[in-house]
């Protein structure tokens, strides 16, 4: 199975560790990945500002990177969301087949590859972080304001993780206050927003906040280190890449 | 006067974090009275599915169905005034009032006069209304708007209604019971009813085929109001009508349940024509109806049936209170609803949001509330409404984005978020990112180098 893999731009930045895992985890599943060196950035960020017009140039260089595979997957819902919704450019064929074939991980490891078991090994408790792009956006999990039979995919692989213990937070799928530019447009509330998604995983007593996306776990962890909290942030994908040490 | 935006009027809100707490569990509490009811119900999803349908058909047969009501109204001994715009509106029940000699009047819950600006309109006439709603009796007595469509005094607590009660119902100063001070604003509201020379209340469905429209209340007061009073004018928006009665079966039944959690209001009135020697008056309002509904992208906004689920669920709502949205009508809604009225007076409200889609699917009638904060922002940002140093910022990271090898440089030079996202500098003032927050720390490599030196063959 041919995968292109796509490492949103702030992962490839700031958290390599998160697309090592990725890659790795994709391989270990018998997935031939490729990384396309060309690769920069979704457009979301200019796109959720109200940019969208400029992200013409971004769109195009994420077609020409991203034709020609089978699957693209990426671990962040939101970015997968945002090609799936606004990936536009000038072959509409080409366009349309990456928008129908690009994969959130977690959507990606339970929906095709089908994954049943994994060889992982993560002895700490963990609070799962509910992304909202993943969740309303991609349908990963059930949601708390429809009447649907409850699923989660990123809570179905936690559970074939050895030894970690999975906690929820008191509101299950509230928005921790990232939102794109809103972190810092809005810096008030979206801080608020992130101490109060902490303050229930604490009463949890985790030690590790994990999700699907680097971008909530990046708003979350940068107030956690301000208040020199000992909580970690991790991605999933770097859970269920670890192994028995 | 000029208006705080969002972002800065939140940040003054959240300055009192206790109280912001506050704020956000009350809210919290009615969104989950609302999940209760709604898992209560086996056909929940189908009945918001037939809810928006019913909405679309109508709002595709606007024209055809206006007319009709106007005829039955007519029919029943109403009255039919029709309103382009809020000064319209304003002059219509100026003009009953006038015609009538009439000096005091009530109001129920009617967010379209508040949309109007009608209290102040008439104030300045020298005409005094009551709102009987006693949250809106509250803020009047405060000379704010309301913070909430259907909770309109929600950012207060009792002791504040205690302190406005005693500055102007003479109730005793620190008693906070809240048996005692409703049953201030009862003995204070009777009066006013039995002096009332005109009610106006509101519409929530004007049904097409029979020219009858129901009002719902928690406390009675419409019909308090329009039953006592000689004159009733009921003030409406044009897209409160529903086709049919039985339609009443399908939102009756969700309003009630999406707004508080409750099976259904208190009241649920039914008026179809003036009792014996009384008058009502229908005034139908466009205000900025019509536009929107040729809006391609945001005419479905016009599907609300104002039960405020959207400000419940919504966190950033909960966060920052309905005053800091600036309008009559807060919240995400509002946020939909207000810069078709005024582009630019409320570009900042389609970006007081994280798109966290939670709105939308609360939404009983199925407006893609994100969807349209989304398009909203497009729309604001090419007919210019928005900061000359975002724009830069914006074409910045645009043209860097858009050449791989200018952002590889970009990232390996500093690596790189600083040169891409400007606003992550770490100092306070010129970074809100590290106000509250550590920057991220910065890896020697990128995963792009990584990949480099460890798997590309």
């Amino acid at each position: 199975m041919k995968v292109g893999l796509f490492i949103p731009c702030y992962i490839d930045q700031f958290y390599p560790q998160v697309g090592i895992a990725t890659l790795q985890l994709l391989e270990k599943a018998g997935c031939e990945v490729s990384f396309p060196m060309n690769q920069t950035c979704c457009g979301q960020p200019m796109a959720n500002s109200g940019f969208a017009a400029l992200s013409k140039g971004c769109d195009q260089n994420f077609v020409d990177n991203f034709s020609g595979f089978e699957y693209i997957v990426a671990p962040s819902g939101s970015c997968v969301l945002h090609i799936k919704e606004h990936l536009h450019g000038a072959d509409e064929e080409k366009v349309n087949y990456i928008r129908s074939h690009i994969y959130e991980l977690t959507e990606f490891l339970v929906d095709v590859l089908q994954l049943e078991n994994l060889e992982a090994n993560f002895p700490h408790k963990v609070g799962l972080h509910i992304s909202c792009h993943g969740q309303r956006g991609l349908h990963l999990s059930s949601m708390s304001e429809l009447m649907e039979p409850a699923f989660s995919k990123p809570e179905k692989l936690l559970g074939m993780v050895k030894g970690l213990e999975l906690t929820k937070p008191k509101r299950p799928d509230e928005c921790c206050g990232f939102g794109g530019t809103f972190c810092v447009f809005e810096e008030a509330v979206s801080v608020k927003m992130g101490k109060d998604r902490i303050a229930e995983h604490a009463a949890n007593d985790v030690a590790f906040i994990t999700a699907a996306d680097t971008s909530c776990l990046m708003h979350l962890e940068g107030i956690l280190k301000r208040n020199n909290s000992t909580t970690k942030t991790i991605h999933i994908a770097e859970i269920l890449n670890s192994s028995i040490a | 006067m000029k208006l705080q935006t969002h972002a800065a009027a939140a940040s003054t809100f959240i300055a009192d974090e206790p109280r912001t707490d506050w704020h956000d569990e009350t809210l919290w509490f009615v969104r989950s009275k609302r999940d209760k009811a709604a898992h209560g119900i086996a056909e929940w999803e189908a009945l918001r599915e037939w809810a928006s349908k019913i909405k679309e058909h109508t709002l595709s047969n606007l024209d055809n169905y206006l007319i009709e009501f106007e005829e039955k109204a007519k029919a029943n001994g109403v009255t039919v005034h029709w309103a382009a715009n809020g000064a319209e509106h304003n002059q219509i029940v100026f003009d009953i009032i006038r015609k009538n000699n009439i000096q005091k009047i009530v109001k129920s819950k009617s967010m379209l006069t508040e949309e109007c600006g009608l209290n102040e309109y008439l104030h300045v006439k020298g005409i005094e209304t009551v709102d009987t709603d006693l949250g809106e009796r509250i803020v009047q007595f405060r000379n704010e708007m309301p913070s909430h469509i259907v909770l309109p005094a929600i950012h207060l607590k009792k002791e504040d209604v205690s302190e406005t009660f005693h500055r102007h119902l003479g109730t005793e100063k620190g008693n906070n019971d809240p048996q005692y001070l409703t049953e201030a604003a009862r003995q204070h509201l009777r009066s006013k009813f039995i002096e009332a020379g005109l009610a106006i209340t509101g519409v929530n469905f004007a049904i097409a085929e029979t020219g009858g429209f129901v009002v719902c209340t928690n406390e009675g007061n419409a019909d308090m109001g329009a039953h006592a009073a000689p004159i009733h004018i009921a003030c409406m928006g044009f897209e409160k009508i529903i086709p049919k009665a039985e339609h009443l079966a399908v939102f009756l039944r969700l309003l009630a349940r999406s707004a508080t959690g409750q099976p259904i209001t208190t009241y649920s009135s039914h008026f179809s024509k003036p009792g014996a020697g009384q008058q009502m008056h229908i005034v139908i309002v466009d205000n900025g109806r019509s536009k929107q509904l040729g809006r391609t992208d945001f005419r479905n906004s016009l599907k609300c049936i104002r039960c405020a689920a959207c400000f419940n669920t919504c966190p950033v709502y909960r966060r920052s209170g309905g005053h800091s949205y600036h309008t009559a009508v807060s919240g995400p809604i509002g946020s939909i609803l207000n810069p078709n009225l005024d582009m630019k007076a409320n570009a900042d409200l389609p970006f007081a949001s994280t798109l966290c889609g939670s709105c939308s699917n609360v939404c009983p009638v199925k407006i893609d509330i994100h969807q349209q904060l989304w398009k909203w922002r497009q729309v604001i940002v090419s007919e210019g409404y928005v900061s000359a140093g975002k724009k830069i910022g914006m074409k910045g990271m645009a043209f860097v984005l858009s050449k791989p090898a200018l952002y590889r440089f970009s990232g390996k030079a500093v690596r790189s978020f600083m040169s891409l996202f400007p606003f992550l500098f770490r100092t306070k003032k010129l970074n809100p990112w590290y106000r509250q927050r550590q920057m991220p720390e910065a890896p020697k490599q990128s995963f792009t180098d990584w990949y480099k030196q460890n798997k590309k063959a």
